[in-house]
């Protein structure tokens, strides 16, 4: 029953509407590519690139909660963990920055499929119960190990240059890069919720008993979508740490696994651009009050409350619920 | 000198003791939880926040209301059930036809909003809550010294556990609650008030957490983010004990803590995160947990 | 009707989510009467008491018990006006024995049998009284089931099926404790699938179907109706 409702609550496919096939559906990429390539020359470049990391966080995740159901309390431990070994294997190693992030993406695949094994044993809430146990073995696997400097982080991370050609470290430039990983990201997402193996995903998501009568292996399904996920997560993190270069304990923390949440309740669950719209509100809102103390938690706990309470389908969700209201009012004008 | 395992017994027991302390509040905390988890079927992530705030209330009613530990230890709980009671009929009722994972959620942001207010209002660091004086000192057995206070920790949190047992498995009481835990309807169409239930049973279980916050604040110090990290070592405890089972969650706790105290003798580094790997390889064995009835 | 009704339905409409279940359900029962409810899988018996009980809580129309409406009441509210529900499933609890589920509903008021009394009626009971509640076998529970809300002082009760999937002793059983409770002056809807066993204890019959009461026979009238009766329930 509870799936049930899930599949009603959870995962308005609302924002997808904006992405149908077809060549109208072009002229939306095409402005989606022009609005990247133009706001670093109107907004702090490295700001827009704080923000394309988080939302390809928020992606990642999203594919968890909003395609499959699972709530991942835990996906800090991907994101971070990319950020540190992609962190290491650049600054020791001196290895170009598309090898340190491939090195960091294929390790959390690989811690992707150990967690994801142990994780989908459980459902529902017992499935974030036991990410967030897991992230937070690894948060103090983080803080003791010698490789991620403790409380220090790795520090002074080379942004090096891409292909060991073009230079990353103007603004501009590592803007760019970071926006290309985005597209990659934010496209690979999209083809995996269009395909077969996406429209698997929805029917374990909406009845995970009928998906299973009808021959799937739903736990094989669940895996691959984990994995996926932290891979995804974990390349996010690789390409942070290349914009601020400095890996550190806070992306390995349950503060930082609740945020992703946040970013993806409050963009819109379930929805293709609400992890984008969540990731840019929070990060702004970091931006606003990061000056002032504990108020940030403070502010982001309120939104989630506000969020569970009233606003479940989140901004994008909320949206395009409300286009389509209009569009059909437009299409039925009332009678009499 | 005496040695147990290749270790000086005062450190070994030591340690243990330790453990059984951190033992009890697991078990504690776990018990609340998997009462509210029964009849709410919600992952209760304030259940930290509860117990951070029995510990606050405790150390700010010494402070400045001159109120002692004693009468702390029924007040603190008290106060913070009556404010669990007002959070589950204001908020958590209005998600209980919704997906499970809201609850979760919210309870999440309520935890960062309760913790954000008292990092502002007293910073992060601890404060000092001193030992009632009749549980000052301690005793020599002869193979180890043993703090009273910690004696009382532990005595406190089994009588509290047991008593809630008994309530639960041999009272009529606790007989509709295991109904209402199986079949809510039904116990409705008994002519029963569930609902009531519910917010008493959310009430109790924030309460639970208050007391042991209480126990726990002349041992560690007092701040706002003590319950934070505790609560997810407790969502460990409570995937290997399993949440079906009332006696699983407390027995759980307390073995929990005994293994992290003998981890610390044997491989101290790894005593931080043994927790979690006991969930995982429980988790590979038996996944609906070692008292769990159903996965 | 000669007595007066002690239960009214009027237009009862009920939804499960967005599927409309019941279309309109219109019945009475009188005081000390057996009125059954009889159709096929599916036809919405289940939903009507669940509906009369506040279960099933969207629901619109009117349901009127001893004159009071309780379309709008909570199902522990309704309970204790003295209605008492008997589900299906017979919903026996596992964490609790046979004695612990046969004393969990509160007694709601005077009237209703001792324990002395339900154990006369269902020896079985105190006999398996340790044991797990689920452990007992199907007829077992089904009397754990009705014996159970016999102490409430609760004297209208709705029973869902009580004699299915149930050997034809258990059957003949279970139809001479609903005549002895019928001479007690309990009033009783009962849902069945069954109508020669309905034929057997009850004074009326409701035919649903699709959400709706199709028809209505009277208990006398079962033999001469019988080619359409079978017609309604398909068998
Ligand atoms: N919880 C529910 N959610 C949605 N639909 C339901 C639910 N319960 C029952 N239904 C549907 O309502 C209709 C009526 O069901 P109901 O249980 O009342 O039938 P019934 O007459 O009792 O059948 P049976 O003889 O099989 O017990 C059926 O089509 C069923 O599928
Ligand atoms: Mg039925």
């Amino acid at each position: 029953m509870s799936t049930n409702e899930m599949s009603k609550t959870l995962g308005p496919d609302g924002g997808g509407g904006a992405l149908v096939v077809g060549w109208k559906a072009n002229r939306w990429w095409i402005a989606g590519l022009i609005v990247l390539a133009v706001a670093p020359f109107l907004v702090y470049p490295i700001f827009l690139a704080k923000i394309l990391c988080f939302a390809l966080f928020a992606i990642a995740f999203n594919l968890l909660l909003g395609y499959v159901g699972l709530l991942s309390f835990g996906h800090a431990a991907f994101f971070g963990m990319a950020a540190y070994i992609s962190g290491h294997v650049m600054k020791e190693w001196g290895v170009t920055p598309e090898v340190a992030i491939l090195i960091a993406t294929a390790s959390m695949a690989v811690l992707g499929v150990v967690f994801g094994m142990i994780a989908i044993r459980r459902q529902g809430i017992y499935f974030a119960m036991v990410t967030l146990a897991l992230s937070q073995m690894v948060y103090f696997l983080a803080l003791q190990s010698e490789f991620t400097h403790g409380e220090d982080g790795i520090q002074g991370i080379p942004r090096g240059a891409f292909l060991g050609l073009v230079s990353l470290e103007s603004s501009l430039s590592i803007y760019y890069f970071v926006a290309g990983v985005f597209v990659l990201g934010f496209l690979f997402v999209y083809r995996v919720i269009h395909s077969p193996f996406g429209q698997v995903l929805k029917s374990v998501r909406e009845n995970e008993a009928r998906a299973t009568s009808l021959g799937y292996d739903t736990d094989r399904y669940k895996l691959l979508a984990f994995t996926l996920s932290a891979t995804l997560a974990g390349l996010a993190g690789a390409t942070k740490v290349l914009v601020f270069q400095l890996a550190s304990l806070t992306d390995v923390t349950w503060q930082m696994s609740g945020e992703v949440v946040l970013m993806t309740l409050l963009g819109g669950v379930g929805t293709i651009l609400g992890p984008v719209v969540g990731a840019g509100i929070v990060v702004s809102m970091h931006n606003l009050l990061a000056e002032i103390g504990s108020v940030t938690t403070i502010v982001q706990g309120l939104i989630f409350i506000l969020c569970v309470l009233v606003f479940r389908r989140g901004v994008v969700g909320e949206v395009s619920a409300w286009l389509r209201r209009r569009r059909s009012t437009k299409k039925h004008p009332r009678a009499g | 000198m005496m040695e147990i395992l290749g270790i000086p017994a005062p450190v070994f027991l030591g340690q243990l003791l330790l453990g059984a302390i951190n033992g009890a509040f697991y078990a504690v905390l776990s018990l609340g939880l998997a009462l509210i988890f029964g009849l709410l079927n919600l992952i209760n992530f304030a259940h930290g926040t509860f117990y951070m705030l029995g510990a606050f209330v405790s150390w700010l009613g010494l402070r400045y209301l001159g109120i002692d530990y004693w009468t702390s230890l029924v007040v603190a709980p008290l106060a913070v059930a009556l404010f669990g009671i007002v959070i589950e009929r204001t908020m958590l009722k209005r998600l209980y036809d919704l997906d499970h994972l809201y609850g979760l959620l919210l309870t999440f942001g309520l935890a960062l909003v309760i913790e954000g207010v008292f990092r502002q209002l007293h910073g992060a660091s601890g404060q000092p809550y001193a030992i009632p004086s009749a549980l000052s000192g301690g005793v020599n057995l002869g193979f180890m010294y043993l703090p009273v206070y910690r004696a009382w920790v532990i005595l406190a949190s089994l009588v509290m556990c047991l008593v809630t047992w008994l309530i639960i498995e041999r009272t009529k009481l606790g007989a509709l609650l295991r109904a209402a835990t199986e079949n809510p309807d039904l116990v409705r169409a008994f002519g029963v008030n569930v609902s009531l239930m519910i917010t008493v049973v959310f009430g109790f279980g924030a309460a639970l957490a208050a007391f042991a916050g209480v126990l726990a604040a002349p041992i560690y110090s007092v701040n706002p983010i003590m319950g934070a990290n505790l609560i997810i070592v407790v969502f460990a405890v409570v995937v290997i004990g399993g949440m079906g089972s009332i006696m699983g969650a407390i027995l759980s706790g307390f073995l929990l803590g005994l293994v992290e105290g003998l981890t610390k003798v044997y491989w101290p580094e790894a005593s931080s995160v043994v927790a979690f790997m006991v969930m995982a390889v429980v988790l590979m064995v038996k996944p609906a947990g070692l008292f769990g009835r159903n996965a | 009707m000669t007595r007066e009704s002690l239960l009214v339905l009027r237009d009862l409409q009920t939804w499960y989510g967005e599927s409309h279940i019941l279309h309109g359900v219109s019945l009475d029962v009188a005081e000390g009467e057996v009125v059954t409810l009889l159709g096929r899988n599916g036809a919405g018996k289940t939903t009507t008491l669940k509906s009369i009980m506040g279960l099933a809580r969207h629901r619109r129309g009117s349901v009127a018990f001893g004159g009071q409406e309780t379309v709008h009441l909570s199902p522990n509210r309704i309970a204790r006006m003295g209605i008492a529900f008997c589900p299906e499933e017979r919903g026996i609890f596992s964490s609790l024995n046979v004695r612990e589920n046969l004393t969990l509903p509160p007694v709601i008021r005077d009237g209703g049998m001792s324990l002395d009394e339900v154990y006369d009626l269902f020896p079985i009971l105190l006999e398996r009284g340790g044991s797990v509640g689920t452990k007992l076998s199907g007829g077992e529970q089904q009397m754990l089931a009705i014996a159970r809300i016999l102490r409430t002082g609760a004297k209208f009760l709705l029973l869902d099926e009580p004699t299915e999937g149930l050997a034809p002793v258990i059957v003949e059983q279970i139809g001479r404790i609903i005549n002895v409770l019928k001479e007690r002056g309990y009033t009783i809807l009962l849902v069945e699938q069954n109508f020669r066993f309905a034929s057997t204890v009850a004074d009326r019959h409701y035919v649903v179907e699709h959400g709706r009461i199709v028809d209505e026979v009277s208990g006398n009238a079962v033999s001469s109706n019988r080619e359409k009766l079978e017609a309604y329930l398909g068998v």
